[in-house]
């Protein structure tokens, strides 16, 4: 067996399990013409129309603000976070904002802030601090301590630090800084799926009146602006961007204080406890809500998360020799690589929206955009993975090639990655919800518009529990895997 | 200075005692080479007797403690961290004082890489490299210099230069060297270490190197 039985069996039974929960899920196309429609669709990205350049250069200049604000605000409490990160509640802090997904921490600040351009940023520096603060101590953990050692003991902990450690440890804080820094071009532009005015905005109302060939420009230029990040985005512009995206955010609607009181003092107060039923109230009131929302959501959300997981799977394995370079020409790879950007930088909400007008409400648009998106992204760090493989000059070739000489090297990261991401892929399908299909997310939506915003919460609360146990099991996976993998944009 | 007085150190690792117990004085103006084959616990000792002494040493470890992207200046200037306020310090990381400057730029004349000032050290080799972590120790100018084979990446005449250096800035001092002709001309006292025990303690002028090749 070319392959260590463990890996094996712990794939037999992730296949299994998804294969399971193809029984329990609900798959189906219900529009009357979705092909016709996903034909326009396709027309309308080859024949973009730069209808309103105003229009666009709104769009595209307010996300490029909300992401510029949010990241920055989000890097710099992450950073100081990171410094005392040995402390178990700081831990437990970071892991538990960085568990409520950008789009939800958008519908709480909405409630109370509206939509002023705080909710934005706010939406993105909250998790992004969370995540930062892991992975900013992680680099400063892993930076070689025998420079420190040497000091003398009398030296203070600042100049201590900032000679010894940071000069050591900036590169890596950087690159991932900017790594995050085009993750947060994507959430900012899916924060227009909420009212904000970014991307996601525009991309909606373009779509919902059917003017494919905007749509295409908007994603187009979305795309170009990613694909040239590092172009733009020089180290010595940075603090520039960052100095002015706070003056570009728009003026939004102003904070009316008595909102932001009434949220805390009444609106997440369970309604029980505000109508003085007491605890036999709060208990019928939270069994109900367990029974009725939490369990159906947390249900449908695991089953979507274990089919979308092995999809994406499937999808990585098929897409990594598209950029491999044991496999095709120059042209062929230049192909590839333009396939797997639009996979990597269209976010799953885009696509999943995009399919969910296209196909109508069910689990299938979402497995697809959720394979689809993740794929890409694995598809790509594995097929650069592969590049780094020297074959010796007889290897065979083709079907060959793939199966003796790739796969069995490349299977370990592969699992690696894809359990990385299982959490991320969690996230997702939670909140794919608030487009209709009835993962956690719908049922906080529902209850958002409902104006029942303790039981939104509640809901809100469940949906981060739920990521931090898989985010848990995960880890026991790969440790019991020996799988490590270098950080990236994607995993945290 | 006062003597250093150890009793009975030992170290461990994973479980088993690889050194010790050793028990060993430092008389003020000492310089002693540790000599010994490689893996015999020379560098544990000197690790050991860093943490005894922390306080009045200066280290040049085998794995150096450079920070590899602070130029040679910066890194040189961190032996002197702790007799600055942090605010000079952190004024000198963005931009170079001229004091500091003057006071190192002779330093790195005499050990041939003053034109390496301004380099990272990432750039540099490995010979300058560790001679930038001597200059560090040299200007840190403590009390009891501690250095693990500090001359191994340099060849004949400049090992000479810098273990005259060593040897001329600090009075004490505690060398661990694989090289026995070095340590017979520059050290006074010579310390054998054999499977984690001392096996030979005494002054220089009466070893030969016929006494201390049987260590290796």
């Amino acid at each position: 067996m070319f392959l260590s039985s463990t890996s094996v069996r712990i794939t037999a039974a992730f296949v299994a399990i998804a294969i399971l929960c193809l029984f329990a899920a609900d798959l189906a196309i219900t529009t009357i013409n979705p092909w016709q429609d996903l034909a326009a669709l396709f027309l309308g990205m080859v024949t973009p129309d730069f209808f309103s350049l105003e229009h666009i250069g709104t769009a595209l200049l307010r996300t490029l603000a909300f992401a510029f604000t949010g990241v920055a605000l989000g890097s710099i409490s992450g950073f100081l976070l990171a410094l005392v990160f040995r402390f178990r509640a700081v831990r437990m802090f970071c892991a538990f904002i960085r568990a409520i997904h950008e789009l939800f921490w958008a519908l709480i600040f909405l409630q109370f802030f509206g939509f002023h351009p705080l909710t934005g940023v706010l939406a993105i520096a909250i998790p992004y601090a969370g995540i930062f603060a892991k992975v900013y101590s992680e680099i400063l953990d892993e930076t070689d301590p025998t420079p420190e050692r040497v000091l003398s003991r009398k030296v203070d902990v600042l100049s201590s630090f900032l000679y010894a450690r940071i000069p050591d440890a900036l590169p890596h804080l950087i690159t991932y800084t900017s790594y995050r820094l085009e993750c947060g071009l994507r959430s900012s532009a899916v924060l227009g799926f909420v009212g904000l005015p970014t991307l996601g905005y525009y991309l909606e109302s373009s779509f919902s009146q059917g003017y494919y060939s905007e749509v295409g420009a908007l994603l187009l230029l979305f795309y170009v602006l990613i694909a040239t990040l590092r172009l733009w985005a020089r180290p010595r512009l940075i603090p520039l961007y960052v100095i002015a995206a706070p003056f570009f955010l728009g003026d939004g609607l102003p904070i009316v204080w008595g909102n932001v009181v009434r949220f805390f003092t009444q609106d997440i107060v369970p309604s029980p406890l505000r109508d003085g039923e007491g605890l036999p109230g709060l208990w019928h009131w939270l069994s109900d809500l367990a029974v009725n929302q939490a369990m159906p959501g947390i249900w449908n959300t695991l089953v979507l998360t274990q089919i979308a997981l092995v999809l994406t799977g499937l999808v990585t394995l098929m897409a990594f020799p598209l950029i491999s370079r044991h496999f095709g020409g120059p042209t062929r790879r230049g192909l590839g690589h333009v396939v797997l950007v639009i996979a990597r930088s269209t976010p799953e909400y885009v696509i999943a929206y995009i399919l969910l007008q296209l196909w109508g409400p069910s689990m299938l648009p979402a497995i697809v955009a959720l394979a689809l998106h993740n794929g890409g992204i694995i598809g790509h760090l594995i097929g650069r993975r592969s590049n780094e493989i020297t074959l010796r000059p007889d290897a065979p070739k083709g079907i060959e090639r793939y199966g003796y000489e790739l796969l069995p090297r490349l299977y370990s990261p592969f699992l690696a990655f894809l359990f990385y991401r299982w959490e991320i892929i969690m996230r997702e399908t939670a909140i794919l919800g608030i487009l209709g299909i009835y993962t956690l997310g719908f049922f906080v939506d529902s209850a958002i518009q409902n104006i029942q915003f303790d039981k939104a919460m509640v809901l809100i609360l469940v949906t981060a529990f739920l990521n931090i146990g898989v985010d848990a099991i995960s880890r026991r996976v790969r440790a019991r895997l020996r799988l490590k993998v270098s950080m990236t944009c994607e995993g945290h | 200075m006062d003597a250093v007085h150890l009793r009975n150190l030992t170290a461990a690792y994973g479980g088993q005692q690889v050194l010790g117990p050793i028990s060993l004085d430092i008389r003020p103006g000492e310089h002693i080479a540790l000599v010994g084959g490689s893996g015999a616990g020379k560098s544990t000792l000197l690790n050991l007797l860093y943490e005894q002494v922390r306080d009045r040493a200066a280290l040049v470890p085998q794995e150096q403690g450079l920070v590899q992207s602070l130029p040679v200046f910066h890194n040189v200037y961190m032996g002197q961290l702790a007799a600055h306020s942090r605010w000079y310090n952190l004024l000198n990381l963005v931009w170079p004082r001229r004091r500091e400057l003057q006071a190192i730029e002779p330093l790195l004349e005499k050990l041939g890489i003053r034109e390496k000032l301004r380099t990272p050290v990432e750039a540099l080799s490995g010979g300058q490299k560790q001679r930038t972590a001597i200059a560090r120790a040299l200007f840190q100018n403590a009390e009891i210099l501690l250095a693990d084979e500090p001359v191994s990446a340099l060849d004949g005449p400049l090992a000479h230069v810098v273990m005259g250096l060593m040897t001329e800035s600090y009075a004490t001092s505690v060398v661990a060297l694989h090289d026995i002709d070095l340590a017979l001309r520059y050290c006074d006292r010579i310390i054998g270490i054999q499977n984690g025990q001392i096996a030979l303690d005494d002054m220089t002028r009466r070893l030969t190197p016929s006494d201390i090749l049987p260590l290796y």
